[in-house]
């Protein structure tokens, strides 16, 4: 792909880099300097007497990806859902703790949930595009919050199709229905219906597990694309996907009384190479269980 | 020890054999019964044609009933009726039908949700007959007469548990994926079902309807006791003399619905029991007719259907 | 769990405890081959280092073979990574025992310069330390593989006795310049050869713990 010729470099230069008191390392993805855009405190979440989090804490930062992994039904939907308060939604939920976007608490009295919703947008584990137009499917987040007009919403809808990667593919036939694409550009343009409203944090849960490999492979590379304006929060099964997308590992697993705990958070380079805790070693390695 | 290798080896042909011969019976045993279900449909539809075809012209779609002995003349008066009283029976039972299925289908374990679904098993269960006579004591006789009006709440009321019962499951099978993906989006639940859920069910809620109607339309019991039946019923007229002495369309439209109508599957009762044979022979033409009727709120039901699948799914 | 993929993780290192013994067992027969001026004895020490080079290809396609189809994450990808690592420093300290049957190839029927004390001694320190490191590598024990770096020392401190004696007798008679050369030659490589003992311990400790040290012999780098 890189057609870009490369050299060594002039041994001047190669000498003054090797006088330098520390030679640079490859650089990683991560970014440790990037602001908290989600701060996670202390979450508890019931499902009436249940627990189902039991004191999570994760700082997300700004403009990463981050991936939850875990085993099944250690909670890790469950957290990524009280980050747009879609457990609101579910009879019972009861939610402690703190979840903070930039600073502010949204299960704070008087938070618009509709506002939350809003920044926070979210991509589900099946491509669900409504049954309608894949123009509508687009507008549809720009007209509950108001937006009438014509050329408002041609324009929305065809900038949230190209920075889903999709607009190519689509522009001949936005009047066609939503479903008639295949499962990969369906779930593309459940991300472009997902950014129309311009969030700020984009959660995923289980983005590809419906998807081929190459479809896959395309929502991964968006997902390096969108990272620049977006901050991601992603769940998923496939430990390699984790490791490939994801530039902060998050891992969740029961405790003895069956509630989601965070077993441990780092760079994804550490947890793939390195974890600490024996339990996500065993996790990563496939000896879970 | 025996192997089952050994013992497949030995009785392998004679089982395989044994299994043809099993399986083309049982094949033709199944098609032999289908066919069976089959001929009671197709005798009745031959039967009708064959008696009712002949007395079947235009006359009879546009023309009111002669006196007895007096040959000719149609049933352009139930035609009208059973339109009326579908129409309005399908206004009274499909918009409570619906939210009250909304209501439902989103909180089937609230105390209101389980009632709701308890009272369609038991209001399905009621003999139409027993519905009409409600209808007769609550409507016609405070008002002192029969009307289309009471005609087609009865029906409506016949109509409430299909149209609930089948909105609901209609709405149940649209993916859970769906709902959240529009509420994950801002979006308020009222919102949500009405742009989201509902367009995603309309197939199978329309379905509903139309088959609520077709069952309403064949009714004859509820009818009798609440529109009893009217000889004259002719929309045109009503509209021809409304328009002559300057009435409101209130007023025109009140006309309509406030009087004794007929409908199909009542004039064919009727006449089915008089002694002259033309109204003998105009019953098996009104038969006919009912079920041409019934038969083709099916067919544009299924047509229509196919169109919208087929746009939806590109 | 993953009992399959364990199973092939442990003919690998089966395979490569074969390896060490391969290369340890060369060490000591060039060295003794030399001692014993055997040249036969040294061209098919010669010959058989083809056998040692492809060994290490066959590790390093296995270890590929593993990474792309059970893509092994922290502890596995540590330990296959190291493997690869491992074979190759075996491969290097074949070459090693390969040079010194390469010197007595060379010596030919000259007398050698002085009997043969302190280079098997070295030999057998060598040896012995790669046996043991290779041990405490397969075995995952840190204690062990941290110990061993420091008895290079030794190793080192016998090279440099070798290079004295034969400095003396290069000053004593500049003619003998040439054999000293053989085997101070032969000398350096027992040096270099357990120098790259201490390599293998680092990886082990890598294993282990996950972090790249150097275990430093307090003479490394030195002579």
């Amino acid at each position: 792909m890189n057609t870009q010729t490369r050299t060594l470099l002039n041994t001047g230069k190669a000498a003054s880099i090797m006088t330098k008191p520390s030679i640079t390392q490859f650089e990683h993805k991560s970014n440790n300097d990037a602001p908290v855009k989600v701060d996670v405190k202390n979450l508890q979440v019931f499902y009436g007497k249940f627990r189902a989090l039991a004191g999570v804490d994760l700082a997300v930062r700004e403009n990463q990806i981050t991936a939850i992994i875990g085993p099944s039904g250690c909670g890790k939907s469950t957290l990524l859902r009280s980050f747009n308060r879609m457990n609101d939604l579910t009879a019972g939920c009861r939610v402690q703790g703190e979840v903070s976007l930039d600073g502010d608490n949204l299960y704070a009295a008087g938070v618009d949930v509709v506002d939350i919703r809003r920044r926070v947008g979210m991509v589900f584990q099946r491509p669900n595009p409504f049954p309608k137009s894949i123009y509508d499917n687009v507008a549809y987040g720009p007209r509950l919050y108001g937006v009438r007009r014509r050329t408002d919403l041609q324009e929305i809808v065809e900038r949230s199709l190209k920075s889903a990667a999709l607009w190519d593919e689509v522009k001949d036939k936005l009047g066609q229905s939503g479903m008639s694409l295949s499962g990969g550009q369906q779930q593309r343009l459940c991300i472009a219906r997902a950014l129309a409203v311009e969030p700020e944090v984009i959660l995923m849960d289980e983005p590809a597990s419906a998807l081929d490999p190459i479809s896959t492979l395309k929502i991964e590379e968006l997902m390096q694309e969108l990272k620049r304006n977006y901050t991601i929060v992603i769940v998923t099964h496939n430990m390699q996907q984790a490791a490939r997308v994801s530039d902060y590992t998050a891992m969740m697993m029961i405790d003895e009384q069956r509630a989601g705990r965070m077993i441990e958070y780092d760079q994804t380079n550490i947890i793939f190479t390195r974890p600490k805790d024996k339990r996500t070693e065993d996790y990563v390695t496939g000896r879970f269980g | 020890m025996t192997r089952f290798s050994e013992v497949l080896k030995r009785s392998g042909r004679m089982r395989s054999r044994q299994r043809k011969i099993a399986n083309a019976f049982m094949l033709s045993l199944t098609a032999f019964l289908t066919a069976l279900a089959l001929v009671p449909l197709f005798w009745i539809i031959t039967y009708v044609i064959a008696r009712g075809g002949q007395y079947i012209n235009l006359d009879f779609f546009t023309q009111l009933p002669r006196p007895m002995g007096i040959a000719g003349g149609g049933v352009l008066h139930a035609i009208e009726g059973t339109i009326v009283i579908s129409i309005l029976a399908a206004l009274f039972s499909i918009p409570p039908g619906v939210l009250a299925a909304f209501y439902a289908a989103r909180n089937p374990n609230s105390p209101l949700g389980v009632a709701v679904r308890f009272s369609t098993d038991v209001l399905s269960g009621i003999p139409s007959i027993v519905i009409g006579l409600v209808a007769y004591a609550l409507i016609v006789q405070p008002q002192g007469h029969y009307s289309a009006l009471a005609g087609g709440i009865a029906l409506a009321i016949l109509m409430l548990p299909i149209i609930l019962r089948t909105t609901e499951e209609m709405l149940k099978l649209v993916p859970h994926s769906l709902r959240e993906a529009s509420l994950a989006l801002g979006a308020a639940e009222w919102k949500t079902s009405l742009s989201v859920l509902f367009p995603a069910a309309l197939n199978g809620i329309l379905t509903g309807f139309l088959l609520a109607i077709a069952r309403a339309a064949g009714e004859t019991a509820p009818l009798l006791l609440t529109t009893l039946g009217n000889d004259h019923y002719d929309i045109a007229q009503i509209i021809r003399g409304g328009l002559q002495t300057h009435q409101s369309i209130f007023q025109i439209v009140g006309r309509m619905l406030n009087q004794p109508v007929d409908s199909l599957p009542l004039t064919l009762w009727k006449y089915a029991q008089q002694p002259y044979p033309e109204r003998i022979n105009q019953a098996w033409a009104v038969a006919l007719v009912l079920m041409i009727f019934v038969l083709s709120i099916n067919i544009i039901a299924r047509a229509w259907i196919q169109v919208r699948t087929r746009r939806l799914q590109g | 769990m993953r009992k399959t993929f364990e199973m092939e993780i442990q003919q690998l290192k089966d395979e490569l405890l074969l390896m060490g013994s391969m290369v340890e067992q060369q060490l000591l027969d060039a060295v003794d081959a030399l001692k014993r001026r055997d040249v036969e004895a040294s061209r098919r020490i010669y010959a058989a280092d083809g056998k040692i080079n492809s060994k290490r290809f066959g590790i390093e396609e296995q270890v590929m073979i593993l990474i792309a189809t059970q893509q092994p994450m922290a502890h596995d990808l540590r330990l296959l990574a190291s493997i690869l690592e491992v074979s190759a420093e075996l491969e290097r300290m074949g070459d090693y025992a390969k040079g010194i049957a390469t010197i007595n190839i060379r010596i030919g029927d000259e007398p050698l310069l002085k009997p043969l004390i302190d280079i098997p001694r070295m030999a057998q320190k060598a040896a012995d330390m790669l046996h043991r490191a290779l041990t405490a590598f397969i075995n995952e024990d840190v204690e062990t593989a941290r110990a061993i770096p420091a008895e290079d020392d030794e190793v080192d401190e016998l090279y440099k006795q070798v290079y004295r004696d034969l400095m003396a007798f290069v000053i004593a008679d500049p003619r003998t310049i040439d054999r000293a050369n053989f085997l101070d030659w032969t000398a350096h490589n027992l040096e270099r050869f357990a120098d790259r003992v201490t390599n293998i311990c680092e990886r082990t400790v890598f294993i282990v713990t996950g972090e790249i040290i150097e275990i430093g012999s307090s003479s490394s780098g030195d002579v």
